[in-house]
């Protein structure tokens, strides 16, 4: 019951404890904003060889996009269940929501992997320079976010829903959002219009 | 308490359209790219209008942008963001685009030169 209480009392005030962490996300828009820049720039220059047309394949990065679409909306499941403060099913989110992060990542890898293999690294041209630098700026995130989550499931599992670990969760709520929005993008520009131009 | 439960029920509500509504644009996006209904200036602008409304849709139903109380910092913060990065991004292509134009590489401006050349014989 005492949990149910705190967590309801950092939750709702979590608009003013979350203020740094939002300017933290707005700052990170910026950084993205500079790498779609270059990439928009760049995507062109593709050195004579593949662009991205030939390169990529729109079912996988598809999934790919269904698959962090849906671990967004568990991660909001999993900080409604905390407001409800209802521990057990948190933890099922939040392990839900893992997962499927790592379902997402293990598939840029592979494709990252698919593409290194085929001999388009990022030294081939400055159009894959730009696009490794972008999507990999993202996996880089996500990878933080999944060590966030893990920790934190850990901490929840232990010592259960406290002050720290519920303003925590709230964060992570608005990191793991954003990530989806900023994947949009990158799914639109990088692989919807590259791949239909 | 029953007040609270239907405070409870309207956000599950929310996240639950955010979820379908964005699913519903990525889908829309994906046809249009995949079966080609719009050529080259006109894909990009459809492309790029699906992708901002999922950024709305998002921003309101998953960051409840909308439901903060009155010093709405966070949605002022966001606001201003937007007009950075658009400045960012479409100067930047702006700027390149022009400079593209005024330095051609030097064997390109000696080649133009000699067609001038020619052509005034």
């Amino acid at each position: 019951m005492t949990d149910t209480v705190i967590a309801k009392h950092q939750l709702e005030s979590q608009g003013k404890n979350n203020f740094g962490f939002w300017i933290y996300i707005m700052t990170d828009c910026v950084l993205f904003a500079t790498l779609f820049a270059t990439y928009a720039v760049l995507n062109r220059a593709t050195a004579g060889g593949p662009g991205a047309k030939e390169l990529f394949s729109l079912p996988f990065v598809l999934a790919e996009t269904m698959i962090l679409l849906t671990s967004s909306f568990t991660c909001g499941l999993a900080v409604l269940s905390a407001k409800n403060g209802n521990k057990k099913q948190l933890l099922y989110w939040l392990v839900i929501t893992f997962l499927l992060g790592l379902a997402f990542i293990s598939m840029e890898i592979y494709e990252f992997n698919q593409l290194i293999y085929e001999g388009h690294n990022w030294t081939k041209s400055a159009f894959l320079s730009a696009y490794f630098v972008l999507v990999g700026t993202h996996g880089l995130h996500i990878i933080t976010g999944l060590t966030w989550i893990a920790v934190l499931t850990k901490k929840i599992t232990k010592s259960g829903l406290t002050t720290k670990t519920s303003g925590s969760l709230a964060m992570l709520g608005i990191f793991w959002h954003f990530l989806d929005i900023v994947w949009i993008f990158i799914f639109s520009f990088v692989y919807l219009i590259g791949a239909s131009l | 308490m029953s007040k609270n439960t239907n405070k409870i029920d309207s956000s599950l509500i929310n996240y639950t359209a955010g979820f379908v509504f964005s699913i519903l644009l990525t889908i829309t996006a994906y046809i249009v790219a995949r079966d080609g209904l719009f050529q080259s200036w006109a894909l990009v602008y459809v492309i790029l209008g699906l992708a901002v409304s999922q950024l709305f849709v998002q921003a309101f139903f998953f960051l409840h942008l909308g439901e903060e109380k009155k010093p709405r910092l966070n949605l002022m913060t966001f606001i201003f963001t937007l007009i950075v990065v658009t400045i960012l991004v479409v100067c930047t292509l702006w700027i390149m685009k022009n400079l593209n134009y005024n330095m051609m590489p030097h064997e390109q401006d000696k080649y133009m030169l000699e067609q001038n050349n020619k052509s005034s014989f």
